[in-house]
């Protein structure tokens, strides 16, 4: 019964979907405001009936249906609660339905919160949001329905793939959905915008702060993605430019670029048609991730199942949507007016050039992504594209792109001077160049590439300590004008700084990790000792551990420092019965910002076991910096002028003057 | 300057970023790219040694020997063929003979692929699929074994 409501009403979203995406456009174009408005209504009930689908299909998953296919393909009664639970987007069925949940979600955010939005804009918009809500809807009933029920319901589950009962399942792929189908409001925005031929300052004013919530979530959820893999995969690596991952780099690139080209848009009302096109490219590039991952022309722990039909129907939502709004885009584009002009070195010169260096990074990305797939199509021939690509490509481009980064934020807007910047910048120059010294000298080895990046990374970061000084008039003025000026400064100039801060701590953490790490791989016996970067650590012993659905082999090892005991650390392996598998739990202990990394290899008949030692240096910071950049998007959110929200379109003056 | 100047400057700067990255990716490309091989196209395109490739297939039944220091010797075939692969190191977890695998370093005189990545599959029900592709080219594939479990009614 629970299937068949969660099925029925999933065929009620995509009936109030058809009728979305079609009525409030004629509202619109026919200026009824009583056909406008139905936009909302439809968009909140599309909601509602899809968040029974989701819990219809919860429900089966947490009291262990079996009649339903995805059920017994992806749970197991024994599985610990949590895992019944996430289970629910373990699998592609279910994923799917939580993608159309949160694309849902977003709809029915813009018909709450949409209030002071122009009728037609918020009509046209909640239109579009349903075109892509149906081609979805769609694609869940006809090939992906996660209410199959089998005729013969077995007693027991096939258990979810144990790699995925950690909790980071519960995180992750929430996030991550949050930050690619946010996006989709971008395009939806930029779509209507487009059919209305009609664009200003205030439409990026309207389309910021949701572009904002949907880069905050999806920075974390690559965060939290990345360092899943490397407590998981128990080789200690953070990132793999596996093309999944790089499905999600590449919104995540374009949407950065979105977001400070939005900011032109806003302030000097320039850039229009530039930022209309991010908008489709970026929510393209999240279809491009949902179907690199879906579709399974990729094998990966993301892609579940392959079948043949979902790869054929998801390319053609693909080719719909990227398609069309192109189209729409090269047939419109001409119609929105241009304005503000601004000499090449100035704030919206600098954002052209982060914009500019962002695509172009997001394009590497992009090529060597698609470079094997095509190749394979044409050629036949099998290649690998790795590491070493994305290094040689992506690398020097955002570096070039970081060294510039402290310089935008002090820029005037219109006709900025370099010379006078650049001698603002004299204190973080200063501090980059200490950095690389002391790194160069510490690290006592030629390269040179590791210090540049430490140089870097503290030349950004005490760029953005500039950058708020000279706004505040830190160490010039008295300190109450200080403070009072601090509190008084737009949130959003936190938030830049706050960012900035951020992916600098993040290269650093990077560097750290990758150039001054450790690594141990060896076998020992029980009272044997391995010793790595100044620390000892003695084998205790191996003991057996039942755990809810697994069996567990513990090691215990005591960890020393200078002879001192600084705490024990217990890999495992764990053996799943359900799926005859084992998966590896690296014991983690952090030292300072860096960490001690022991995972688990193979246990020998002599009775010794192999293990894998790391000391990752900094490490850490890698993804607090992507935190702190989440708060500097959160800092920038919540500035007074977003939060007020945008003025009346009489209201137009509202476009404040450069800072 | 005028409003031309400006976007001379600005198309002229797009396309100086544009050149670098091209340059950059041809250059990537020609140096970092890996060609995965099935153990009969190693024998077959008689492949130079010192190349760096991908082999992928199953390990040989019977064919894996455990050295001292983690050292590991074992065979890829994909049932016609077979590589010797040398690797140092952790084997991933379900690395097993009859198993699928993809092994990837240099090749060396006399055949042997001294591996540096040794990658199994990640979850009992899916082969790689470079692995699955080699097996149905050398026609030892059995499209029943490669299917989910499960039989999917109604």
């Amino acid at each position: 019964m629970i299937p068949e409501l969660g099925h029925y009403a999933l065929v009620l979203a995509l009936a109030l979907g058809l009728f979305q995406s079609v009525v409030p456009v004629i509202g619109a174009r026919a200026n009824d405001a009583a056909l406008m408005r139905l936009a909302s209504s439809t968009a909140l009930m599309q909601f509602v009936f899809v968040i029974i689908s989701f819990g219809a299909l919860g429900a089966c998953f947490v009291t262990s249906d079996f009649s339903l296919v995805t059920v017994v393909e992806n749970s197991h009664s024994q599985m610990p609660l949590i895992y019944k639970f996430t289970s629910i987007w373990g699998n592609h069925e279910g994923s799917m339905l939580l993608w159309v949940l949160i694309l849902s979600l977003f709809g029915a955010l813009v018909a709450l919160f949409g209030g002071n939005l122009p009728a037609s804009l918020k009509a046209n918009a909640l239109a579009v949001q349903a075109w892509i809500a149906v081609a979805f809807y769609l694609f869940i009933l006809l090939t992906s329905n996660p209410f199959l029920r089998l005729a013969q319901p077995p007693i027991e589950g096939q258990s979810l793939n144990p790699i995925l009962q950690d909790p980071g399942l519960a995180v992750h792929p929430p996030l991550l959905y949050l930050g690619y189908v946010g996006f989709s409001m971008a395009f939806s925005f930029a779509i209507a915008a487009l059919i209305e031929g009609r664009i200003d300052a205030a439409w990026a004013r309207w389309v910021r702060p949701w572009t904002l919530m949907a880069w905050m979530c999806l920075t974390l959820g690559i965060a939290g993605g990345s360092y899943w893999a490397y407590y998981t995969l128990g080789w200690g690596g953070f990132w793999f430019w596996d093309p999944v991952e790089n499905a999600s780099l590449m919104p995540w690139l374009a949407g950065t670029a979105l977001l400070h080209s939005a900011v032109v848009m806003e302030k000097r009302n320039a850039l229009k048609i530039w930022t209309i096109l991010l908008a489709i490219l970026t929510f393209s590039l999240s279809l491009i991730g949902t179907f690199l991952v879906r579709s399974g022309v990729l094998t990966s722990v993301h892609s579940f199942a392959n079948d043949p039909r979902r790869g054929v129907f998801i390319l053609a939502i693909l080719v719909l949507f990227i398609g069309g709004s192109l189209a729409l885009f090269a047939w419109r584009a001409s119609v929105l007016k241009q304005g503000g002009l601004f000499a090449p070195i100035s704030r919206e010169g600098a954002l052209v050039f982060n914009n500019l260096f962002l695509t172009t990074c997001c394009l590497t990305v992009l090529v060597g992504t698609l470079y094997p797939l095509a190749l394979e199509a044409v050629t036949g021939a099998k290649i690998s594209v790795g590491g070493p690509f994305f290094n040689l490509t992506f690398g020097p481009l955002f570096l070039m792109l970081m060294c510039a980064m402290p310089f935008g934020p002090l820029l005037a807007w219109k006709r900025g001077d370099l010379l006078g910047v650049s001698q603002r910048l004299m204190a973080a120059f200063a501090a980059g160049i200490a950095a690389v010294a002391i790194a160069f000298a510490a690290e006592g080895r030629g390269s040179l590439l590791a210090p540049f990046g430490v140089g870097l990374a503290f030349f950004v970061m005490a760029g953005a300590v500039v950058d708020l000084a000279e706004r505040t008039g830190l160490f010039r003025l008295p300190l109450a004008v200080v403070v009072n000026r601090a509190l008084g400064l737009p949130r959003s100039a936190w938030g830049t700084a706050v960012a900035h801060f951020g992916i600098a701590t993040t290269l650093l953490g990077i560097v750290g990790a990758a150039a001054w790490g450790a690594e141990r791989i060896v076998a020992l016996k029980p009272a044997q000792t391995v010793s790595i970067s100044g620390y000892d650590l003695s084998f205790d012993g191996l003991v057996q551990r039942p755990g809810p659905n697994y069996t567990e082999q513990l090691a215990k090892f005591t960890v020393r420092e200078g002879g001192v005991v600084v705490g024990v650390m217990q890999p495992s392996k764990r053996s799943f019965a359900a799926r005859a598998m084992s998966t590896n739990e690296a014991a983690l202990m952090a030292r300072g910002a860096g960490q001690l990394y022991l995972s688990l290899g193979d246990l020998n008949a002599d009775g010794s076991i192999v293990i894998r030692l790391y000391y990752k240096p900094l490490v850490l910071l890698i993804w607090l910096g992507a935190v702190v950049m989440m708060v500097g998007g959160a800092l920038s959110l919540s500035d007074r002028r977003l939060r007020v929200g945008a003025p009346k379109p009489a209201a137009k003056s509202a476009l404040q003057p450069a800072e | 300057m005028t409003r031309k100047q400006r976007r001379l400057v600005l198309i002229g700067g797009s396309l100086g970023v544009l050149a670098i990255a091209v340059a950059l990716v041809l250059n990537a490309l020609s140096g970092s790219i890996v060609f995965f091989n099935s153990p009969t196209d190693v024998i077959e395109k008689h492949i130079a040694a010192g190349s760096r490739i991908r082999v992928g297939g199953l390990v040989k039944d019977g064919s894996v020997q455990r050295g001292d220091d983690l050292r590991i010797r074992f065979e890829v075939t994909d049932g016609k063929n077979d590589v010797a692969v040398r690797y140092q190191g952790v084997v991933p977890d379900l690395f097993r003979e009859g198993q699928g695998v993809v092994a990837e370093g240099r090749l060396e005189t006399g055949g042997i692929l001294v591996a540096d990545t040794v990658l199994a599959k990640h979850d009992e029900r899916y082969m790689p699929r470079e692995v699955v592709d080699a097996l149905k080219k050398s026609g030892r594939w059995e499209e029943t074994s490669g299917a989910p479990p499960g039989g999917r009614t109604r």
